[in-house]
């Protein structure tokens, strides 16, 4: 029980703001974000790093919050779905989401966005096949993954087209 | 017969600002996109507790001693409770369906009493102040079992020597029906050829991506409840909860926000979600049960686990004459509350072989007590045993015959003139469209070139499948689903719907929002009916302080029953808004209409917007004729009365390809062709047909709960429990037959399960299609590689 009580100090970088917080060793990331901090748009799904739901961004690389502790984020820039809105960084595939209803229930969305960004930064212009590969971590249970796949695409599409222009 | 007016249909659907036929996208996403959504785990009340179970680690065992005064001393801990202090303020539930005849189920506590009967049966309740601290202090109680025999195999529950669950039942039968036509034996003896099987569907479960989660907020000074469930039936579970925990109902108020999935899981009366309630009232404080996976695996629901031995006599020709079915099932230790667990077995009954021409049919359906978790009904509940079933035999007697599977369901399917009409099972069929379906399918494959491909490959050794399945859906079901057997389960549903004081509408529909789009095609059928753009109108669901009575989204009913009542209400508030505008503006309302948002007199644009209009009748009554009283809020309920239920069909496509060395199946296409009635919203019924037709491939091909000889799930992991992916999900491409119900002016069908109901069907044809060749077939869901390679011989 004594593991279950022992608390640390973390200081990191959450959607741009300093975050200071005294937590137990035990509390994973993604709980950290959602009680501690209030940011209830990563899901926790799982609990395995299978589902995909708490997918977040750890000093740029897309990581599952339900595998990595609180205090393993210390020191680090965090940033999650309320961070990517504000900052309007993901808003162009936010608006093919909701034009090819890629989203149904949209407790997978906030992960699924999040990777689709992530692959889209790498990737520029991936296949379909690409693209559902790639989703392979992420799991939605209501669409079929087909419309999710057509508006990661459509961005990837939009994109292209942008920059010969 | 109809009592709506075709003319008036045509004027209202067809104008051209109606939203009804558009692919609107959907106002309530971009929240969603935004990690703006609530989910109840996501809400956080003063003073709130958590609750954590400890629960049976046996499938069957006697529980001795709980000892809990470790637990009760550890940090955090407010209040440990075991299912016999639950019982004290809480009733027991008893899960039967009174028109099922003979239907049986003891009563069950929300927490196992003296016996556990399930492994993952609630046991012991936890309260702490975080949900971590109540883990820790359930590892802590020490509860003493006496595991006994359980019983776990379907087939042998109704053995004398089987191990009785119940004592109070001489048997582990629950319910048992039969379905006779009377001339199966006869046209089976004369029949040119009569093919027989055994097909088998495993266990699977819902995997709602939210996992079930509840949060009860008990008012001592008010003697009131509220309840934030993720839930599709807001009105059933508040007449639960009150019933249960005798609270007044109108004191005990659901409030269900977005709900991460459901597809029928979050339906159900569980023992750790009323219990939680019931800890609400007894420490008169907010208390939150949030499932984690593992929770979810033992305790949500789950589903299909059938046996079928089927019976197929066709002529020479191929007409089919005689379907026999005997179908078994175990539901667990319980029937489920209020449903009860016989439902799917009945579909079954009900469904098997609907959409074809045989005159005669006899069926049987046994459903058994085991000691498993409690099974009920999951999207298209019985449907995809009953499509499977029917299409497997269809197409193994055309394989015998020589006839191609196409050509056999054209044979076979009743003609698109013969409606009205009944099945051979006795389901009342008002107008259904297989042949267009079929036909339209058959274009959309370009079957002839798939089925030329599949020849050529196969002389290169590559093992292509092709499969179809014809079906028939439950929707907009009638108060004979579940009313009749005195559930209070509302059929009928509501819709309030007010002009505001700008001139905006306000929708309040019972029927709920799970991510389908609800939400959105009420307002685009309250936009058309009212004559706004559809930016101008707000719809309110999930909560029964604000919305009228109703039994929510199940059973494919939400646009069919949901959608008439706000098309009627829609149309009610439209005459009052035209009678005040005709005082208003001294005319009679006969000669006024509302265009884009406005008032006016009929061919002009001479008139009042609604935002002035609902100035002067909330603002400034002075200028109105002393007898005249605007009303600019109405209520219309809408009910199915001409049929128990409104059927929608369709057709589905899959191509597929076998690895014979590795037994694994590729999706390469699936097609589905659906008539589900006047479409409000194409794309969104395209959706419902893509993830309905997922969750079938999950079904057909991965999911399945595995239990051991002891009754232990082995694979209660999302890493162990195989989902549909991704990367192994083909396209999936969807056309429409419309065929409006004539029992309600809107005319719509459901669409919500045809997808999961006909695409395991179409997978298992195309994979024995392309095992054909080999001579091998597999009769087994989910069909896996080791299925596959057992079929073949090589396993």
């Amino acid at each position: 029980m004594k593991a279950a009580a022992e608390t640390l100090e973390v200081s990191l970088t959450v959607n741009g703001e300093a975050v200071k917080r005294s937590v137990p060793a035990r509390l994973n990331l993604a709980d950290f974000l959602r009680i501690e901090l209030e940011l209830t748009g990563t899901h926790v799904g799982c609990e395995h790093g299978v589902c995909g739901a708490c997918t977040l961004r750890v000093d740029g690389e897309i990581v599952r919050g339900c595998l990595m502790f609180a205090a393993q984020a210390d020191g680090c820039t965090v940033d999650t779905i309320e961070g990517l809105s504000d900052s309007r960084e993901i808003e162009e595939l936010q608006s093919a989401f909701v034009l090819t209803n890629a989203l149904q229930c949209g407790f997978c969305t906030p992960g699924v966005l999040m990777a689709a960004q992530a692959l889209l930064r790498d990737e520029p212009n991936p296949s379909r096949e690409r693209i559902r590969e790639y989703l392979s971590g992420n799991y939605c249970r209501c669409t079929g993954y087909q419309a999710i796949v057509d508006a990661i695409e459509a961005v990837a599409k939009a994109r292209a087209a942008r920059s010969v222009r | 017969m109809s009592e709506f007016d075709e003319a008036a249909k045509t004027l209202l659907f067809d104008a051209p600002n109606s939203y009804v036929g558009r692919s609107v996208t959907r106002p309530n996403a971009r929240r969603l996109t935004q990690g703006r959504g609530q989910y109840v785990d996501d809400i956080v009340l003063p003073r709130m507790v958590h609750v954590a179970y400890v629960r049976s680690p046996h499938a069957h065992a006697k529980i001795v001693k709980i000892e809990s005064k470790k637990a009760a001393a550890m940090p955090g801990v407010v209040r440990i409770a075991t299912g016999a202090e639950i019982a004290l303020v809480c009733k027991p539930y008893v899960g039967v369906l009174t028109h099922l005849q003979g239907m049986r189920s003891p009563p069950q506590y929300p927490l196992a009493i003296e016996v556990a009967r399930w492994q993952g049966e609630p046991v012991v309740a936890v309260v702490a102040q975080s949900r971590a601290e109540a883990e820790d202090a359930v590892d802590a109680v020490e509860v003493r079992y006496e595991e006994l025999p359980a019983a776990l195999d379907a087939e042998r529950a109704l053995d004398p020597s089987e191990t009785k669950i119940h004592k109070e039942f001489d048997s582990n039968l629950c319910f048992q029906r039969t379905v006779d036509t009377g001339g199966v034996d006869a046209a089976m003896k004369s029949a040119h050829l009569v093919v027989e099987d055994t097909i088998v569907f495993g266990r699977h479960t819902g995997v709602t991506m939210e996992p079930r989660a509840i949060l009860a907020d008990y008012n001592r000074a008010e003697e009131s409840m509220t309840v934030y469930h993720c839930g599709q039936s807001p009105h059933m579970m508040q007449g639960i909860i009150a019933s249960r925990l005798s609270l007044d109902e109108h004191r005990v108020r659901i409030v269900a926000r977005d709900v991460g999935g459901s597809f029928g899981i979050k339906i159900h009366t569980y023992g750790d979600e009323i219990a939680a309630c019931a800890l609400s009232l007894m420490l008169g404080r907010p208390v939150k049960f949030a499932a984690d996976r593992l929770e979810s695996f033992l305790s949500d629901i789950h589903a299909r686990d059938h046996r079928v031995k089927a019976k197929l006599a066709v002529d020479r020709d191929g007409n089919m004459l005689a379907l026999e079915i005997d179908d078994l099932t175990g539901i667990g230790p319980y029937s489920m509350f209020p449903r009860s667990s016989g439902v799917e077995c009945n579909q079954v009954l009900n469904l098997t072989g609907g959409p074809y021409k045989h005159k005669e049919y006899r069926a049987r359906g046994t459903v058994v007590f085991q000691n498993k978790n409690m099974m009920c009904q999951y999207r298209a509940v019985g449907h995809p045993i009953a499509v499977a079933v029917a299409e497997h035999m269809v197409d193994q007697a055309a394989a015998k015959l020589g006839i191609d599977p196409a050509e056999m369901r054209k044979r076979n399917l009743i003609a698109d003139d013969a409606y009205p009409c009944k099945s051979a099972s006795g389901m009342r069929f008002e107008a259904l469209s297989h042949h267009q379906c079929m036909d339209k399918l058959l274009a959309l494959m370009k079957y002839d070139g798939l089925r030329r491909e599949q020849s050529d490959l196969r002389k290169k050794g590559v093992y292509r499948g092709i499969g179809l399945s014809s079906f028939i859906e439950v929707t907009n079901p009638s108060p004979m689903f579940y009313g009749v057997g005195g559930a209070r389960i509302a059929a009928q549903d509501g819709c309030t719907i007010k002009l505001d004081a700008n001139g905006a509408i306000v929708a309040a529909t019972g029927v709920t929002e799970q991510g389908q789009g609800t939400e959105t095609i009420m307002a685009q059928i309250a936009a058309t009916a009212l004559g706004v753009e559809m930016s101008c109108v707000k719809v309110l669901t999930g909560d029964t302080d604000k919305v009228p009575y109703g039994g929510g989204t199940w059973a494919s009913r939400a646009a069919g029953i949901g959608g008439e009542a706000v098309l009627q209400a829609g149309l009610a508030l439209k005459a009052n808004i035209l009678q005040a505008g005709a005082v208003i503006l001294k005319t009679s309302a006969s000669d006024l209409d509302i265009v884009d948002g406005r008032v006016v007199k009929k061919g002009t644009e001479q008139g009042i917007t609604l935002a002035e209009l609902a100035r002067i009748c909330y603002y400034r009554g002075n200028e109105l004729p002393v007898d005249f009283q605007p009303e600019l809020v109405v209520t219309r309920h809408y009910r199915v009365k001409d049929y128990a239920f409104v059927f929608s069909n369709g057709a589905q496509g899959c191509s597929l390809e076998v690895d014979i060395e590795t037994g694994f199946v590729k999706l390469l296409k699936m097609w589905c062709v659906d008539d589900c009635g006047r479409v409000i919203n194409p794309k969104l019924v395209d959706e419902q047909a893509r993830g309905g037709i997922v969750q079938g491939i999950g079904g057909a091909l991965y999911e399945q709960c595995l239990y051991d000889d002891r009754g232990q799930l082995l694979n209660a992991t999302m890493a162990d429990y195989l989902v549909p992916m991704a990367a192994e999900m083909p396209d999936i491409e969807c056309a429409h037959v419309e065929t409006p119900t004539k029992t309600s002016m809107l005319g719509a069908k459901g669409a919500g399960e045809a997808g999961t109901g006909g695409a395991p069907a179409a997978i298992m044809n195309a994979v024995n299609d392309a095992l054909r060749p080999l001579e091998a077939k597999v009769t087994s869901q989910p069909i896996t590689p080791e299925i596959v390679l057992r079929a073949l011989g090589k396993a």
